[in-house]
């Protein structure tokens, strides 16, 4: 028999934290905003200081020594002088290599998205669709490749698509002339929708499996034919999970590197790989820096904006 | 309650073997796998019927009502809505509309959008569509919640618009899978009678799948109560009630006092059985499908018993015992009793007058009795 005492209560259990946490109280530190702190500290070293980084040199100017860019701040005669040269950023105005490259890097990026989203979609409908066995390893095949290293996936697919690659002696076998695939754009669109079909599929999964099946079977009841339920239910409902993907897939092959080297030819301008040479080629870092901050503005208003339609559009939706 | 006066004898077409019904399901049997979700049911439904399917989970009354609706297809049977075979018909072509359980309303649409879908499907004209749904919002009385989505309905809004959606293309012939389950029971009762106003208003044949009895008989012109993918009886809520066909029927409906007894006696006008469960004979004032010495069972419902202090005359239906427990609930009280043998009787007393000092009360001693024709005479 336990006995219920009001006046002595029970004292609290003690667990093997519980020192810890009393030792953080004692500094005005909760659980709470620990829990909160470590994601923001996080961020902060890894990704906030090195942009800031980044986007100092970017406003200095290419000179020969280390580190291979000027100083930002100069002492001179007990005056402290801030100097930013924002000629790396009039320059990617004025010189159209650059502008050419940002403008086919959209352009690939765009396209690519597109043809992910078109084989993606059904891929990820078939299998929110199936059982429950199926469908563990239909998703356990969709994240598989994810196991061998992305530069190898990228360089197998050379295998397949050079001038006597795996596709071309099949043509043969059939005396079809090879086709050339590598060394263009089409070789680069291939990569880039392969190496990041994933990330298209599994968005959209989990939005597609959520997907109340009555709302398909009302639909039909009302006299929907499956091509209508289709275009009036599921895309409708699964945008969220399409917008996802899309961003997913758009994002990275902007920047993307790897794949145009490999695969692309000379003509294949990404802005990823005028990065690259800039970099590397050029020595010429705060050139480089300007590249990757303006990519970044390119890619983060647009995703802002459309964030913020998103809002809006909630917003007026709750309002009514 | 009453129960619609204005059917009449003659416009009870199931009770005439010439009339033609309206949905006609015949020898209809579904699989999953193995297991027979609905095992060769035959059923005629009329024009302007509001038929109910009641029984327990997993009785198979949603397979058949989804096979109405053409989301499953028959393993074997076939069914003809208003003439028409309906094997192979998808669904977006059968004039059948159906209130989903869970509504189903489109989350991305307005309530306007959610009722005019299946208009457009039909290619109305602008101006038809919207007057449609403005007809339909007010015979469901949310004529200022047209531009409402979904998620901004409380649960009785949002199964009107349901309705009304179902309604909306003109089905000569609607399913409801049950209709008022996620309601509350006051919304439920009140739900209920719009629902029948509206039946009869537009004259459209309902068919209600419901798991709750009390729904099924206030809601239903008949009703087909169904267990393990069988239907285990067809009729009129007071044929269900009073004049049960089977153990699981009787058990099923209502509350019931069920013994086991004997046949002593069987003759053309009447029939007396020996129930060592109830310490009595039970006599039956009509004929019954029986054998002497045949063992059966004898029903009877806990408002057809009376209570009293005084032996009642005669030598049968009459049997004596101790009240165990009393549950008051107002309008009547329900008195366990305990027989001699053991068995204990569930009686129900209405509590006419107020206050009652003379009532019977706990461990008094009394003798239950009923009338000839009080119980039902099951033989399965």
């Amino acid at each position: 028999m336990s006995s219920f005492d009001i006046d002595n209560p029970a004292p609290p259990r003690r667990r093997p934290w519980t020192g810890i946490e009393r030792a953080f109280a004692a500094v005005g530190l909760s659980g709470r905003a620990l829990v909160i702190a470590a994601p923001a500290i996080w961020l902060t070293v890894f990704f906030l200081v090195p942009l800031a980084v980044v986007f100092g040199i970017s406003l200095a100017t290419k000179q020969f020594g280390k580190p291979p860019y000027s100083d930002l701040l100069t002492t001179e005669d007990g005056t402290v002088q801030l100097t930013l040269h924002l000629s790396n950023y009039v320059r990617l105005f004025t010189d159209s290599l650059y502008v050419a490259a940002y403008l086919n890097s959209i352009k690939i990026a765009f396209i690519s998205t597109i043809f992910a989203l078109l084989i993606g979609f059904p891929m990820a409908y078939f299998i929110a669709r199936s059982s429950d066995r199926w469908r563990n390893i239909l998703l356990m095949l969709v994240i598989l490749p994810f196991w061998t290293s992305f530069l190898l996936r990228v360089y197998a697919l050379t295998g397949f698509m050079r001038g006597n690659g795996v596709i071309n002696q099949i043509l043969g076998v059939f005396h079809i002339p090879p086709l050339v695939m590598m060394q263009t754009d089409f070789a680069v669109y291939v990569g880039i929708v392969y190496t990041y079909l994933p990330f298209m599929i599994l968005p959209l999964f989990t939005n597609l499996v959520k997907l109340d099946g009555a709302l398909l079977e009302a639909s039909a009841d009302l006299g929907g034919r499956p091509m209508r339920t289709f275009f009036s239910i599921t895309l409708p409902l699964s945008m969220p999970g399409v917008i996802a993907g899309s961003m997913l897939v758009f994002i990275p092959a902007i920047g993307e590197f790897v794949i145009p080297s490999l695969l692309g030819g000379p003509e294949t301008l990404m802005i990823g790989r005028v990065l690259w040479d800039e970099f590397f080629t050029n020595t010429n870092w705060p050139r480089a820096a300007a590249v990757a901050i303006a990519m970044l503005v390119v890619v983060v208003v647009p995703i802002m904006l459309l964030q913020k339609a998103q809002d809006a559009v909630q917003d007026t939706a709750r309002a009514k | 309650m009453a129960k619609k006066p204005q059917i009449a004898a003659d416009t009870r077409p199931w009770r005439d073997p010439s009339a033609k019904p309206f949905v006609r399901i015949s020898n209809v049997t579904k699989k999953f796998g193995d297991v027979y979700a609905v095992a060769d049911v035959s059923l005629d439904i009329y024009k302007g019927e509001l038929f109910c399917l009641l029984g327990g989970s997993g009785s198979g009354k949603s397979t058949l009502l989804r096979m109405l609706a053409g989301f499953e297809e028959p393993t074997s049977g076939k069914i003809e809505i208003d003439g028409q075979d309906m094997t192979g018909v998808a669904p977006y072509n059968r004039p059948v509309n159906m209130m989903f359980q869970s509504y189903a309303l489109f989350p991305h649409m307005n309530v306007e959008q959610n009722i005019a879908y299946g208009l457009k499907r039909d290619h109305l004209p602008k101006a038809e569509i919207a007057d449609r749904v403005a007809e339909l919002l007010s015979l469901v009385k949310l004529q200022d919640y047209g531009k409402r989505r979904p998620d901004q309905l409380s649960g009785g809004q949002r199964q009107r618009v349901a309705l009304a959606r179902s309604l909306a293309k003109r089905p000569k012939l609607l399913l409801l899978d049950e209709p008022l389950g996620a309601l509350d029971k006051k919304l439920r009762e009140e739900t209920q009678f719009e629902l029948v106003k509206i039946q009869e208003t537009l004259g459209v044949t309902f068919i209600v799948v419901t798991h709750d009895q009390e729904e099924a008989m206030s809601l239903a012109t008949r009703i087909g109560v169904m267990n393990y993918g069988e239907i285990a009886m067809i009729g009129e809520p007071t044929d269900i009630y009073e004049f049960p066909n089977s153990k699981f029927v009787a058990g099923f409906i209502g509350s019931v006092n069920m013994v086991e007894g004997v046949v002593t006696e069987d003759e053309a006008d009447h029939v007396r059985i020996r129930s060592a469960e109830l310490g009595c004979d039970i006599f039956v004032g009509h004929g019954v499908d029986c054998a002497p010495n045949q063992i059966l069972w004898w029903a009877i419902r806990p408002e057809k018993i009376a209570l009293s202090r005084e032996r009642p005359e005669g030598d049968a239906n009459v049997t004596k015992g101790l009240v165990e427990d009393i549950g008051y609930l107002g309008d009547m009280s329900v008195y366990q009793i305990l027989l001699d043998s053991g068995k204990r009787l569930r009686v129900t007393q209405t509590n006419t007058v107020r206050g009652n000092p003379d009532a019977i009360t706990w461990d008094e001693p009394v003798f239950c009795t009923w009338h000839n024709d009080a119980g039902s005479v099951l033989t399965v």
